[in-house]
């Protein structure tokens, strides 16, 4: 016998389920007045500094079919990439963005959107700066275990091209299924990000 | 010694698989390529921040929460626990959500296909963040048992769903609590998609007599452990090295 190093262990996870929405977003499925207003819904403040862009996709399983009750988390850096946090050493996030988000999968189309601003740089563990980013973090029923992603931004090719995260994938014919192309709808910058669970184009996903 | 390093890597033989095709939903929706390992940056090492202000006084008391006319039906019981690390640290802040089906087994949610009654003064969430030590509790019925489509007859064991922010991404997890005594758990193809059996037994509850309140709730007890932190100490080499 040696001495016990004393970890305990991290409690095992289990499916968000069909039923995710009751507890995360009870207003979206009709269930009112418990508490106010779902949270996650408002990243951006009026007075938020950078670029104003929507954040689109669908979440699709091996048969091709969009995933219709899954919620998604995402967090990024402000537009000078400081996050909203207390662990944020580098300087002061703007207090007008929050940086996380929370919506479920719309019941019949499959589809997320989320307003957002385009985040700045922030640095990797070694102290290159990755290109712009923002993590997702997506639970649904059938999902055992959350599943971390990012999102990077099509228009930001040289950035891209020297980030020391997507440098780590090793098929490079995976890397384009984290950037998301950039389009103008409505006026606004767009960026559609389709996330494949299986497939010929499986969305890289992280352990991080 | 402080602990603002790294999060300790994910023991993935603890948590289900992604593919366990005894629970059928999991086989088109689990990612088949290894995930790509990637040490925390500091995109994973922040997350955000959830005030006392955003929570209303009933947020954790499911019993009146969403009551119309009176008290919900069903086993009046008090949920209590810590939320730790793997460093057995209290998380302090920590937002937790919960919900659950009501004492028939029925959730309030369009979806829902079982023919059990929903009860007009059951909503079925609740939030808490924990205090400084880690505590939290919340008040709430006994969630029924119910059968769901997977297999013809399976039934899920009486649950209540957590999902817990700690201080980073990278401690976000969604999980289950069970029941202590039931013997539905160890039949349900959902529980049995985390393979170690000592895991599962982290996610029973424990009834406790002691916390009890008179003519009026049980108590369950049930600790959550978050991932752990690296101390600097190992995050930085040492001098002269």
């Amino acid at each position: 016998m040696v001495q016990r190093l004393g970890h305990l262990k991290e409690s095992p996870s289990q499916t968000a389920g069909p039923y995710v929405h009751i507890g995360a977003t009870p207003n979206w499925v009709e269930i009112t007045g418990v508490w106010q207003e779902d949270l996650g819904l408002v990243l951006v403040g009026p007075e938020a500094k950078g670029e104003r862009i929507i954040v689109k996709g669908r979440i699709f399983d091996g048969s091709g079919t969009p995933l219709k009750d899954a919620l998604i988390e995402i967090w990024q850096a402000d537009a000078a990439g400081l996050y909203n946090a207390p662990q944020e050493r580098r300087g002061r996030a703007d207090p007008h963005f929050v940086g996380w988000g929370r919506q479920s999968t719309d019941g019949v189309t499959g589809e997320f959107s989320f307003e957002t601003i385009k985040p700045g740089r922030v640095p990797f563990s070694d102290g290159r700066m990755m290109a712009p980013h923002i993590t997702f973090w997506i639970v649904a029923r059938g999902i055992n275990i959350g599943l971390h992603t990012r999102m990077y931004f099509g228009d930001e090719e040289a950035a891209n091209a020297e980030c020391p995260v997507l440098a780590r994938i090793e098929h490079k014919v995976r890397v384009p299924t984290l950037i998301a192309p950039r389009t103008e709808e409505n006026g606004l910058a767009t960026y559609t990000f389709d996330i494949r669970l299986q497939g010929d184009n499986e969305t890289v996903f992280f352990d991080i | 010694m402080s602990e603002d390093g790294t999060y300790y890597q994910r023991d993935r033989s603890w948590h289900p698989p992604a593919y366990t095709p005894q629970y059928k939903t999991s086989v088109l929706r689990a990612p088949q390529y290894p995930l790509l390992s990637l040490e925390n940056t500091i995109s994973e090492m922040t997350g955000p921040v959830f005030g006392h202000d955003k929570l209303g006084p009933l947020d954790n008391d499911l019993i009146r929460n969403y009551a119309k006319t009176g008290d919900p039906i069903g086993q009046r019981i008090i949920v209590y626990g810590r939320v730790l690390d793997e460093n057995a640290r209290p998380v302090p802040g920590a937002l937790l959500e919960f919900w659950q089906a009501n004492a028939g087994g029925r959730y309030r949610h369009r979806k829902e296909s079982y023919l059990a009654a929903l009860d007009p003064n059951f909503g079925g969430c609740g939030r808490t963040i924990t205090d400084q030590e880690g505590h939290y509790r919340f008040r709430t019925i006994k969630p029924g048992a119910y059968p769901w489509p997977n297999g013809v007859n399976d039934w899920r064991p009486a649950h209540i769903h957590f999902s817990v922010f700690g201080h980073a991404f990278a401690q976000r997890l969604i999980t289950q609590m069970y029941f202590e005594g039931d013997p539905m758990i160890w039949q349900c193809p959902i529980v049995s998609t985390i393979p170690d059996k000592e895991a599962i037994r982290q996610l029973i509850a424990a009834l406790d007599r002691n916390n009890t309140i008179h003519m009026d709730a049980l108590a369950y007890k049930f600790d959550i452990v978050l991932r752990g932190r690296r101390s600097t100490l190992f995050e930085n080499r040492m001098e002269g090295n």
